[in-house]
């Protein structure tokens, strides 16, 4: 890896005395840099590993984005050899190590194809100049008469040559200059577009898949730490005698609080010699705390705080028009009140991370999502240098945001220094339920005029909720631009709105979950404006197509603008596959939702039944605009997985405190949608040639407010809170 | 000393008689494809087959599995590989973690029933959680499975 760094600008670099003898080929900054898009944050990009042909043709590419279910392994992998013109079944994957040198590693906020798409497409197109220009130069011919073609380069006679057996030569070869390159004619894309299995399918199924809990280490140490039941509560005393009786218990040590957003909360830590013992160690722990400031955190009485804060004036954040003119002079005004809970990722593997610190030198092994921020973390902790530090990668078994923090990956790092032998932290589903980072809890009102013809003349959208911004900058008690952004930048037509933004002081940490601050905003937009369409005594679907109104380009100075002509489609798309006005079975009724986040557009029209307090999710149609759809099964898959994830938040989702400690502790009282619950989900993805865009989020927002239109409909009755089962609905 | 035989192998571990199978399996003998996931028998991740029954082995004592054929995610069954084989041929994981969990509560389906309803699948199956929302891949791949024994 030492060789990489050697890497010269511009250089497509042959790193000889490989074990395998390959051509490793690796790019630097400049192919990051789409320069007809402007691509954000991409700028610091040191140079990058990503293809290694070996003589036998086999084909290492490297992943650098985590596995959690998105599908990265294959789609990243997959782009470099469609423009490669490579054998996909001589393809082999390699997650990357948490490494500056890989670009931005963070699997986050739906962007890894939308930030790496363009970027692999060029380590492909590379690779393969490469190994025309050596054919070119074996055969003595002019390398416009090669192509590249399924792991051969092909002459205009005739005669071919594979891809391996021209290693030795490329290897000797200058790197193409970047302006030379020839990207493929999208119609000629081989696996971009289609539908490609996960590489990782067989693993999963065999049981072999190394996800964090799985991995092991000789002489592997097991812990668990009893940490404060409020957030950041301290350790007054403890008494471990009973747990040192324990058989398997190897010692018990205090783990302080590291005082970072990602740092260890703290507290007593169980060594074991298996999980099983270091939990029941645990339970055994004597432990006298001091909780702290957040003891005061009542979830109940919490939410009357900030619902007041809602029904006064806020800071404004947006003000077009005249929003007070309007509803004087509106024919009716309709407001309401929305109240969400916090919700928990409860990815089904919980945090857990393997550590073996020697000395300044530490190696880990994580589910994480951010390993360059593991990275970081570990080298604050151990106050070492970044090559002393190695992040490896392991399968993540659900992500959400969650495994993006990367606090356990410090505890772990403490623990393997204070016992001074590898060591694997594990989380209880109840320690995972109970100090996590969770989703912020939200009030929000709003209100709106309608003329005599039921048109909305005025709007305003007030909230509350305690940002993410606060778990980087304690005492932060405003929601941030980004929070603000998906309420203020909606794309309704509308002359006079405002946006104000009220207080709401955080008690816990508050991180980002699948979606973020879109689950609140595009549950309120989405049910205020069908509230509105009642109101009108408009057709739910006639009523929003004219809101947003005429096709037109909004944020236009934005990487890629919102085409309100997009967002249309995919509702009327939706509603087709739906049957929009079809009878339905009596009882039964559908609900629409439509929402633009991490720049796709998703609408859903779900079709329910009510049935004495129980809901019933019968069909979810969903329609997705996400740009090339590089894997189309992953994209269809992740809005199957977007409506479940979505309804379990709708029908059961609450995370709620009192004294400060979550009262939640699993999954039968932080419940999940199950396989009888389950709808038909049926999925469209609109064929596009826009540049690609979200998908592993932009499907939960439309879920829950569909359903609860769709309820309105069948029952007379709006829902503005959530969960449902809150309502009696079960 | 308690001894288990796990697909079709011998294992005689040293551990307190109340340990949870699921620990023996992960942490003592180290077969990792049985996962962790709620610790109270509510998720299905770490169910395996206990004499053919699906049961979770976060809930069974070790001592209760002696003397008993278990069979784990690792092991070998007719109904397990027919139904891995749909698993994969339907791209049904995501992350992938329940899986194991899945196929087991599917396999014990299968060996007593040749051809569930989609009712009897959902009660089968009811027990497992997939956070990632993979069921209706699931629910086809059960499916598929019966229909192509069914063929042949």
């Amino acid at each position: 890896m030492g060789n990489i760094r050697n890497i010269s600008r511009r250089s497509f670099v042959k790193v000889v005395g490989l074990a395998s003898g390959g051509l490793v080929l690796a790019c630097n900054t400049d192919i990051f840099s789409d320069k007809n898009k402007k691509p954000e944050n991409l700028t610091n990009f040191n140079p990058n590993l990503f293809v290694q042909l070996n003589s036998d043709g086999s084909l290492i590419l490297v992943a650098s984005r985590s596995e959690m279910g998105n599908g990265v392994r294959t789609s990243l992998p997959s782009v470099i050899a469609d423009e490669m013109e490579a054998d996909w079944t001589r393809v082999s994957v390699k997650q990357a190590v948490g490494d500056k040198m890989y670009g931005d590693q963070n699997t986050d906020g739906s962007r890894s194809i939308r930030y790496l798409f363009m970027p692999m497409r060029r380590m492909g197109a590379m690779a393969k100049a490469m190994l025309i220009a050596a054919a070119a130069q074996k055969w003595e011919v002019p390398a416009s008469e090669c192509t590249a073609e399924n792991h051969f380069i092909i002459h205009t006679s005739g005669k071919k040559i594979a891809f391996g057996d021209l290693v030795e030569i490329a290897k000797t070869l200058e790197v193409p200059n970047e302006e030379t390159l020839q990207l493929k004619d999208p119609k000629d894309f081989k696996y971009i577009g289609k539908n490609l299995k996960s590489v990782d399918v067989e693993s999963y199924t065999n049981g072999s898949a190394i996800f964090g809990l799985d991995k092991r280490l000789p002489d592997m140490k097991f812990a668990a730490i009893a940490r404060c039941p409020v957030t950041f509560g301290t350790v007054k005393s403890f008494d471990k005698t009973e747990t040192l009786k324990i058989a398997g218990v190897v010692d018990v040590i205090e783990i302080p609080r590291v005082e970072r957003p990602f740092g260890a909360l703290g507290g007593i830590a169980v060594i074991a010699n298996n999980t099983w013992a270091a939990f029941k160690g645990r339970d055994a722990l004597k432990i006298e705390w001091n909780f702290g400031d957040n003891e005061v955190y009542d979830s109940e009485k919490y939410m009357s705080e900030i619902t007041q804060n809602v029904h006064k004036q806020g800071k404004v954040s947006k003000d077009v028009g005249n929003v007070n003119k309007a509803f004087k002079n509106a024919d009716k005004i309709v407001e309401s009140t929305f109240q969400l809970p916090h919700l928990s990722h409860a990815p089904m593997e919980v945090p857990n991370a393997v550590a073996w610190v020697q000395g300044d030198t530490c190696e880990v092994w994580a589910p994480t999502q951010e390993p360059q921020a593991s990275r970081t973390e570990v080298v604050e902790y151990l106050k070492t240098s970044e090559e002393k530090v190695t992040i490896n990668v392991t399968f993540l078994g659900g992500g959400f945001g969650r495994k993006s923090k990367p606090d356990y990956v410090v505890e772990a790092v403490a623990i393997s220094k204070a016992i001074n032998a590898p060591a694997q932290i594990v989380w209880s589903r109840e320690d995972d339920i109970k100090h996590g980072y969770y989703h912020t809890v939200s009030a929000q009102y709003m209100k709106a005029s309608l003329d005599a013809t039921g048109n909305v003349t005025g709007w305003l959208h007030r909230f509350a909720m305690p940002s993410i911004v606060s778990t980087f900058s304690p005492g932060v008690d405003y929601a941030a631009g980004f929070e603000i952004s998906s309420a203020a930048n909606i794309p309704y037509d509308i002359q006079n709105m405002k946006v104000e933004v009220g207080q709401a002081p955080a008690h816990v940490r508050i991180g980002w979950l699948r979606s973020v601050i879109n689950i609140p905003h595009g549950f309120s937009i989405n049910v205020f404006a069908d509230e509105l369409a009642a109101a009108a005594n408009k057709d739910p679907l006639e009523f929003r197509l004219n809101l947003i109104g005429a096709d037109r380009i909004l944020n236009e100075n934005e990487e890629i603008p919102f085409d309100t002509a997009r967002l249309k489609n995919v509702l009327k798309i939706a509603a087709k596959n739906a049957g929009w006005g079809k009878q339905l079975p009596a009882g039964h009724a559908f609900g629409l939702a439509v929402h633009r986040s991490f720049l796709s557009y998703v609408a859903s029209i779900v079709e329910v039944s009510v049935i004495e307090n129980k809901v019933k999710v019968h069909n979810v149609y969903t329609a997705i605009d996400c740009g090339i759809a590089v894997n189309k099964d992953t994209v269809k898959a992740q809005m199957e997985g977007s409506a479940i994830f979505g309804m379990s938040l709708a029908l059961y989702g609450k995370i709620t405190a009192k004294d400060g400690a979550i009262e939640q502790s699993n999954y039968h009282d932080y419940q999940m949608v199950r396989i009888q619950e389950t709808p038909n989900i049926h999925v469209e993805i609109i064929e596009s040639t826009e540049s690609p865009t979200g998908v592993g989020e932009p499907g939960v927002p439309v879920i829950a407010p569909a359903i609860v239109n769709a309820i309105y409909k069948i029952t007379g009755k709006r829902y503005y809170n959530l969960p449902l089962i809150n309502a009696g609905f079960g | 000393m308690i001894t288990l035989q796990i697909n079709g192998e011998k294992h005689t571990i040293d551990v307190a008689p109340d340990m949870p199978l699921l620990w023996a399996i992960r942490d003592v003998i180290g077969l990792t494809g049985t996962k962790y996931g709620c610790g109270i028998g509510v998720c299905g991740s770490c169910k395996i087959l206990l004499d053919n029954s699906p049961v979770q082995s976060c809930m069974i004592p070790v001592s209760m599995a002696e003397d008993k054929n278990i069979i784990t995610i690792e092991g070998e069954s007719e109904n397990l590989q027919l139904l891995q084989q749909s698993w994969s041929d339907l791209n049904v994981p995501q992350c992938g973690f329940c899986q194991p969990g899945q196929l087991i509560a599917a396999t014990a389906l299968l060996d007593k029933n040749e051809n569930p309803t989609d009712a009897e699948i959902d009660e089968a199956m009811i027990g497992n959680i997939c956070r990632c929302g993979t069921y209706q891949r699931i629910k086809n791949a059960i499916n598929r499975t019966v229909k192509l024994k069914n063929q042949n």
